[in-house]
């Protein structure tokens, strides 16, 4: 399998699979704000999606979409991060897993944007402003709902607990991490590391929580080889039209 | 921490569009505190591309006039027309004013 296109399928799906995650937000956020906010960010993310996959159907050469490689895979040929595919839970594990995903995703992009290959670099480049005001929310609300009320900081505590063995993923690299840092086409992902950590522990203090101790990192999603159940019912949702109706257009 | 409240406050919402000169007031909406409302307002009031510029202000900040007192605010102005500045001719020279 060609490294570029592993690499573009694991951006692409990652926010393909996390604005799905956030549009099951739609016309039930806890308030109206959120109900707008949430499906804003959700666009963005789709949108991304567009350009990632466009340039994997590309690189793949197969003759595919964007939308072939959104709505014709299984999940096995998914390349999403394990946190991603998270559910929503309540409103503070969308918002904590928002948060650890963005702390990620906007270093990622900075990042891409020097990319050796041109393509990438302006699609992180144009990325990256959507990203830069996703952290900038989501790392807010981290803090308003953790320093909040007592159940606020209880509720955001729990999923910190819960999301945290999934952000370490994103940091351990493989085989198509080393093709594309090699040729500088994407950074290592541990140089991102410390980075991250300074960031998520800066905001986490501010937000009266506490950084689980665990070290451990649930693996398997950004490969492909041990996605979590959840994936398959989103797939299910987000995908039963192209699968009942193939070709479906209006 | 805070005592537990059911809404957040309500903040009124000023957008200056791209080639408004002034910010107009286009809604409100409930924020936790001026950060998140000017967030909550780049969310909800300029997402069709409608603005550079916003503005937050709290709504209890904000003073009334008091609609009970309509008739001696507003009234008096009614017969007072020639307060509009339609009662002169302007020379062509001067163009559109």
């Amino acid at each position: 399998m060609d490294a570029k296109f592993e690499f573009l399928c694991r951006m692409g799906d990652s926010t393909l699979i996390l604005g799905h995650r956030i549009s099951e937000w739609c016309g039930k956020a806890p308030v109206l704000e959120e109900d707008i906010a949430l499906p804003n960010i959700a666009l963005d993310l789709i949108g991304q999606t567009q350009m990632w996959l466009a340039y994997a159907a590309e690189v793949e050469g197969a003759g595919h979409t964007a939308d072939d490689l959104a709505m014709r895979r299984d999940v096995w040929d998914f390349r999403n991060l394990l946190l991603v595919e998270r559910p929503n839970g309540d409103f503070a594990q969308t918002m904590t897993r928002q948060f650890l995903f963005d702390a990620w995703h906007l270093p990622m992009l900075q990042a891409l944007t020097t990319s050796s290959d041109k393509r990438i670099a302006e699609i992180a480049a144009k990325a990256v402003k959507e990203a830069t005001y996703h952290y900038e929310k989501s790392s807010e609300m981290v803090v308003a709902l953790g320093d909040g009320t007592e159940e606020s900081h209880a509720r955001m505590q729990s999923a910190l607990d819960l999301l945290w063995p999934f952000a370490g993923e994103a940091f351990v690299s493989d085989t198509v991490d080393h093709e594309m840092a090699a040729t500088s086409v994407a950074p290592t992902p541990e140089t991102l590391w410390d980075d991250y950590e300074a960031s998520v522990k800066d905001i986490l203090s501010r937000a009266t929580l506490t950084l689980p101790k665990a070290r451990f990192a649930h693996k398997g999603g950004k490969s492909g080889t041990m996605h979590s159940e959840h994936l398959g019912h989103l797939l299910t949702q987000m995908q039963w039209l192209q699968r009942a109706y193939p070709d479906a257009r209006w | 921490m805070t005592k537990s409240r059911t809404e957040w406050p309500l903040w009124e919402i000023f957008i200056r569009g791209q080639h408004g000169m002034s910010h107009r007031h286009v809604g409100s909406l409930h924020a936790q505190d001026a950060d998140a409302a000017v967030r909550n307002a780049r969310d909800v009031y300029t997402r069709r591309n409608e603005g550079v510029s916003i503005w937050v202000v709290p709504s209890a900040s904000i003073t009334a006039s008091d609609p009970d007192a309509k008739g001696a605010l507003y009234e008096p102005s009614h017969s007072k027309v020639y307060r509009h500045p339609t009662f002169f001719d302007i020379p062509d020279d001067v163009g559109h004013m």
